[in-house]
């Protein structure tokens, strides 16, 4: 009965720790929530267990959880803020392979989770169960393997034909079927198997621009697969969690596919490198037949002296050059010279949703001054300058004017309506979706190219 | 007719908490219990919808990782199975679970900390 109280409260605090992320004040206190929560939840599990206190039982628990704290606190104090995507992409493939444990563990001694019946075996709902359990948490950890992978930049990616997933998809479902017919070992290890391959040959050919997707995807299947876990052992509170991430992650997933105006199915099987081949002639075409005009540091800042408002627009660049630093510093000069400065984020830009948030936060730029794209996309048109550090498909006026664009109808920062656009770039080349970016070519863009956080470091001392 | 109209959703709610069950028999005891955690699960997946459309979007990276965090609150099951089976098997994955997902705990809780501790400075 305590322990069903306690339940109850785990689940109230981890509804509070999501509902205080609707602001930054109580955000703060809401991951204190959370970790009241999960400090019930265990405490609840423990009580449940009744193991007597200093049995080896408890220790060979108790021990692992101090490996995996250790491990896990180590983890998250070291990592830069730039490689959170990979972060929690490799989080979620714990996740994922945690509950197929669970499934195992939960196959080998069913009896601790009152799930046999008298003569030993398994009833057909838990088996079934236990399958979708394990299969999505075999697809979550092998998906979220290779989404890290790419996201460190270690694999690239290959091409996958449908028909492959279509195999893989349905041998999963006829071995579950299996499963739950015979509850043979076979088919358990099997369908996992299988699963953990359709994992992989899911993710492997969705292109880089597409990573916030498949990672808030992830995020959304770690949820259902604790959700599977929680139907099998008949626990309310890892239901209502599992409901609570998955809705989260389908939501995340849900505004990531408008910000680029895609389907979900469109990312998953439309492969990237099919999109980027057919684009490439079209950029080395205009490359020729246009010509750019690139300033100096010296010039931009002639321009920003002049300027009464500035709007700044970062991109994943922002973050591989590390120039958010830099780039507060550039805002607080500016602003002394009484310019208004003001951040816009597009949904996609950087490889996580909210991933460029968290960068200017970290550089102690105000959560006032930035923008997301539907409050600040009117203002670009009565702006002085926009400011594109290391984005480019979010700026790119294709998706308007040009139809035959692979990344038309997408939204973007309509940044091309700034009087003048100073575009940070490394080289002149196209994005991530393969488009090249006919702004670069426009009357009223100055592209100043080399490393963003360098170019913004001269732009500080030419101010 | 409403009588047969509730005999009719009396069936289909059977039908639904038996989903996947063969024989009836062994199945019936458990099919109560399985469309309370049905109604458990639907029910949440409300709160979830609507409490995550409150988020706001600057916060999208802390909400994945504390979303990531609590969805490893799944130690439950793996405490109970490295704490009370008598099996070998069953014990070593339990015990293999609760160490990946602590990492995930401490890590998630600690990294969406740091996040939010940026948030807040002025």
């Amino acid at each position: 009965m305590i322990m069903n109280i306690l339940y109850l409260i785990a689940a109230i605090c981890f509804i509070f720790s999501l509902k205080g992320l609707s602001s930054p004040e109580t955000a703060y206190y809401g991951n204190v929530c959370g970790i009241v929560g999960m400090f019930l939840a265990g405490c609840a599990a423990y009580l449940a267990v009744d193991v007597p206190f200093g049995t080896s039982d408890l220790w060979f628990s108790l021990v692992a959880i101090v490996i995996g704290g250790g491990v896990g606190i180590t983890i998250a104090k070291s990592v830069s803020m730039t490689n959170l995507p990979q972060m929690v992409a490799g989080f979620h493939s714990l996740v994922g392979l945690a509950a197929v444990l669970v499934t195992f563990a939960t196959y080998f001694a069913p009896e601790i989770f009152n799930i046999a019946s008298v003569d030993g075996t398994i009833g057909k709902c838990s088996l079934l169960e236990m399958g979708i359990g394990a299969a999505i948490g075999a697809i979550t950890f092998s998906g979220s393997v290779v989404a890290f992978l790419k996201l460190d930049g270690v694999y690239g990616g290959h091409n996958v034909s449908s028909a492959v997933n279509a195999f893989l998809a349905s041998s999963v479902v006829s071995l579950i079927t299996w499963f739950v017919i015979s509850e043979s070992i076979y088919a358990l290890t099997l369908f996992t198997l299988f699963a953990f391959m359709l994992g992989f040959t899911l993710i492997a050919p969705v292109g880089g621009a597409d990573m916030p997707v498949i990672v808030s995807m992830l995020n959304s299947y770690s949820g259902w697969a604790t959700a599977g876990i929680g139907f099998t052992l008949q626990n309310d509170l890892l239901i209502i969690i599992g409901a609570l991430v998955g809705a989260s992650g389908a939501i995340l997933s849900y505004v990531m596919c408008r910000g680029m105006n895609r389907s979900l199915c469109n990312v998953m099987f439309v492969s990237g490198a099919n999109r980027t081949s057919k684009t490439y002639n079209v950029v080395s075409k205009s490359s020729n037949s246009y010509s750019f005009r690139a300033g100096a540091p010296e010039d931009a800042a002639f321009i920003l002296k002049n300027a009464k408002s500035v709007i700044i627009v970062p991109g994943y660049g922002m973050a591989t050059s590390q120039a958010q630093h830099s780039l507060k510093e550039f805002g607080d000069i500016l602003k002394k010279n009484g310019t208004s400065v003001r951040y816009a984020i597009h949904p996609v830009a950087g490889r996580m949703p909210g991933h460029m948030n968290v960068l200017l936060a970290e550089a102690g730029i105000p959560y006032e001054d930035v923008f997301e794209l539907d409050e600040i996309n009117r203002d670009f048109a009565s702006c002085d300058v926009a400011y594109v550090v290391g984005a480019n498909d979010i700026t790119n006026p294709a998706t308007k004017n040009d139809p035959s664009s692979s990344i038309y109808g997408m939204p973007v920062l309509e940044v091309e309506k700034a009087k003048i656009v100073l575009f940070l770039k490394r080289s002149i080349g196209c994005g991530y979706a393969g488009v090249d970016n006919e702004l670069f070519y426009s009357q009223n863009t100055m592209m100043l190219l080399g490393d963003a956080k360098k170019t913004t470091e001269s732009i500080i001392k030419a101010l | 007719m409403d009588c047969y109209f509730s005999d009719f959703l009396n069936d289909f709610v059977i039908f639904i908490g038996n989903a996947g069950c063969y024989p009836r028999e062994v199945c019936n005891a458990q099919s109560g219990a399985n469309f309370h955690l049905l109604t458990v699960f639907v029910l949440a997946c409300f709160v979830g919808y609507y409490v995550i459309w409150k988020v706001t979007p600057a916060l999208h990276a802390p909400l994945m990782s504390v979303t990531n965090a609590i969805s490893s609150v799944i130690v439950v099951g793996a405490i109970f199975a490295a704490t009370q089976s008598f099996c070998p098997q069953a014990k070593w994955c339990g015990f293999a679970a609760v160490v990946l997902v602590s990492i995930n705990i401490f890590g998630g809780f600690m990294v969406t900390h740091r996040m939010l501790s940026m948030f807040r400075k002025k």
